[in-house]
């Protein structure tokens, strides 16, 4: 039967270190969901292809082992270029011919990519995963009191939240974010003062796809290296964009973390709605607030 | 008396053209494989299922009681709905007459009554739940390769009686993950055990670190993982960063297949016991059949994908004995022949429609252990079909009359 009675009043410890697993799976949507909204903030494109360039970022980083004896380190670096660099070709070969349309094509043209891609992976790699070991140096754990946290995990939250945060500087905080940022209001203005918008708007869209591929290799020791792993994980991610607002960096990042700590907390106290939690906060935020909690009214 | 003469002729026609040739229906025998074709029980049955099935219908001779063998597929997305919906439209709109395979026990406890209003075959490999053959039965369906009591009282029967008397499940949110819970739960009380606690995990899950850490708490000496596929392997790689197994608790795939061992790996998946039907490794009937497999798909076949193979064999000797493809005969035939292919020893279709056949307890083998490519298991018992399946004494299904 079910036993989530038995755990409903779990002592103070306990909870901590659910929410710090929490927080893990909060730095997987934040980053995630930053890209998506730097993307969408600048090409004005919901890209659906997000999860199956994660997923693509982590097959690099198995490939790499497996073919080049690229080990985890190496993959970090390869991985976000070469992904991010087919992402550049994507949006020159498709996406650009889109930017005039309305939203409902960008969305459509990003999912069908999306499904080419995981079919074609699937096809070759079947549906049951790879395995990718966690590096040598970061196995093992820290016993903290109240739990046993993996080094790798530890890793990821401090590394994700760095990655976030650098990101938010350059964007808020430098002159070539406020060329970015600029170029979202007024492309036309921005164009007239000499700066290469199109070119900006391929790399921009490079970087957003860089990061999910970089998602992709951090999560790649902890699930399996898995063609679906990104079509599991990007609809979750969607509603965390949508509840952060979309196009806002800092909500992405904020709601990003904090839902992963939600859904930690369903685990505990209800672990049958945990897939479904993050969707009925989304439902209630489009009610409230359609911008989202950090988006500006339009 | 023109009338009557004709009525008269046709009648003779009809008394003469029947017992003379076999009964077919649509001049063709068709067989559906219905299976999980794209997600995470794809590899374990998917598209191996088909081409089980295709060869079981090519060995055959592509023919039965002079008539054609038409294998047909679908995807049932793991959704009771979808697999509902594309059985109703095969047998009353494709003249299918055999439905096989159907990993996912919610999507098969559909299925099977689906095919049970029609009369029609339901070949089951790919579900567990035990409620196929309990109060859900059917006359004419037929659970082929293991079920969720099998799988309890092999591996959790075996955990127990290696001390592990306190259990915690992370079990997966449907119809088979609670089947085999409760299957399991049985077990370990019957043997004097108890169980802690339990967490019930929504069915494709990526993350079970936060189940992991709720069975670590329990203080439980066994955690029994009631889930398959996708969710075990995560579950068991995951088990591993927390550093569960090193700290003394024990993991109990209850359902693993090799294909969660292939891609686990051997480092990960060392030790585990588990319980299955069929092994590629057995013997040379098994490694005959399997290279034919290995080199198709490269990777060893699963126990679901071997039976679906012996599923259709059996089936199609029945209509050729029967010389009819009418459900009700063909399984009263399948219930008279005995049944033997290279993973089956004198198995036997019950009257629940449970086979009963012998099941195996294995270990996974040690990275040092392994000596050659998919080397993975050895087998630690076999556990002869009277005590691998529950006894109708104990059955809820309705066909079993008791006495």
């Amino acid at each position: 039967m079910s036993g989530w009675l038995h755990i409903a009043f779990p002592p103070l410890p306990a909870l901590f270190a659910q929410l710090l697993i929490g927080l893990i799976n909060g730095a997987f949507y934040a980053m995630l969901s930053l890209g998506l909204a730097v993307i969408f903030g600048l090409l004005n494109i919901i890209n659906f292809t997000h999860g199956a360039q994660y997923m693509l970022g982590a097959f690099c980083a198995y490939l790499a082992l497996s073919y080049l004896g690229v080990d985890y380190w190496g993959a970090l670096i390869l991985a976000p270029i070469v992904i991010g660099l087919i992402g550049i070709a994507m949006e020159r070969l498709f996406l650009r011919h889109i930017y005039r349309l309305d939203h409902l094509y960008g969305l459509l043209l990003t999912f069908g990519l999306a499904l080419i891609i995981e079919g074609l992976f699937r096809q070759q790699w079947g549906s049951s995963g790879l395995p990718y070991s966690i590096p040598e140096i970061l196995s093992g754990g820290q016993n903290l009191g109240f739990m046993f946290l993996p080094n790798y995990r530890g890793w990821v939250i401090v590394a994700s939240m760095v990655i976030c945060l650098v990101t938010w500087l350059v964007i808020e905080r430098t002159k070539l974010g406020a060329y970015l940022r600029a170029a979202t209001e007024n492309p036309t203005l921005v164009r007239a003062f000499g700066v290469n918008v199109p070119r900006m708007i391929t790399l921009t869209y490079g970087f957003g796809v860089g990061l999910a591929a970089l998602a992709g290799v951090m999560a790649a020791p902890i699930y399996q290296v898995n063609p679906l792993m990104g079509s599991n994980i990007i609809i979750t991610v969607f509603a965390v964009v949508v509840i952060g607002g979309m196009g806002s960096i800092l909500g992405s990042i904020v709601s990003g973390f904090v839902l992963g700590l939600v859904e930690g907390l369903t685990k505990v106290f209800y672990p049958e709605a945990s897939a479904t939690v993050i969707f009925v906060i989304m439902a209630i935020v489009l009610l409230v607030k359609p911008a989202g909690l950090f988006g500006r009214a339009t | 008396m023109g009338g009557k003469t004709w009525v008269a002729a046709v009648a003779l026609l009809g008394a003469m053209a029947g017992p003379a040739a076999a009964q077919i229906s649509g001049d063709v025998v068709k067989i559906g494989v219905l299976s999980d074709m794209s997600s995470l029980y794809a590899d374990l049955a998917g598209p191996g299922s088909v081409w089980a099935a295709q060869m079981a219908v090519k060995d055959f001779g592509g023919k039965v009681a002079g008539k054609p063998v038409e294998v047909i597929s679908g995807d049932h997305l793991n959704k009771p709905d979808v697999g509902s919906s594309i059985a109703r439209q095969w047998f009353d709109d494709n003249g299918v007459d055999a439905i096989v395979d159907v990993p996912t026990s919610s999507v098969a406890l559909a299925v099977q009554n689906v095919a049970k209003e029609r009369g029609k075959v339901f070949l089951m490999s790919g579900p567990a739940s035990s409620d196929l053959t309990g109060k859900a039965c059917s006359p004419t369906g037929v659970h082929w390769t293991y079920d969720t009591y099998a799988l309890a009282h092999g591996t959790g029967g075996a955990l127990v009686k290696q001390g592990g008397d306190t259990w915690f499940f992370i079990t997966a949110d449907y119809a088979f993950g609670h089947a085999l819970e409760h299957d399991t739960t049985a077990v370990v009380l019957a043997a004097g055990g108890k169980v802690l606690g339990s967490v019930n995990v929504p069915l494709n899950t990526a993350d079970f670190s936060s189940y992991l850490l709720q069975a670590q708490q329990s203080k439980a000496k066994v955690i029994g993982l009631a889930n398959a596929g996708g969710d075990t392997d995560n579950s068991i790689k995951q088990a591993g960063e927390f550093g569960i197994v090193a700290a003394g608790q024990r993991l109990a795939g209850l359902l693993v297949f090799v294909t969660d061992v292939n891609s686990l790996g051997l480092k990960a998946a060392q030790g585990l016991v588990l319980t299955e039907s069929f092994y590629w490794d057995q013997d040379d009937a098994t490694r005959a059949w399997s290279k034919r497999f290995i080199d198709q798909f490269h990777r060893p076949p699963s126990m679901v994908q071997a039976g679906v193979y012996g599923a259709v064999t059996h089936y199609l000797k029945a209509i050729e004995a029967a010389k009819t493809d009418d459900g009700a005969k063909v399984v009263a035939e399948m219930r008279a022949l005995p049944i033997n292919d290279f993973m089956t020893k004198n198995g036997k279709l019950r009257e629940d429609g449970r086979v009963m056949r012998d099941m195996y307890l294995f270990e996974v083998k040690t990275p040092a252990e392994s000596k050659y490519q998919f080397d993975y298991y050895k087998q630690l018992a076999t556990i002869p079909a009277d005590q691998a399946f529950r006894p109708l004494s104990e059955s809820e299904c309705p066909l079993v009359k008791k006495g």
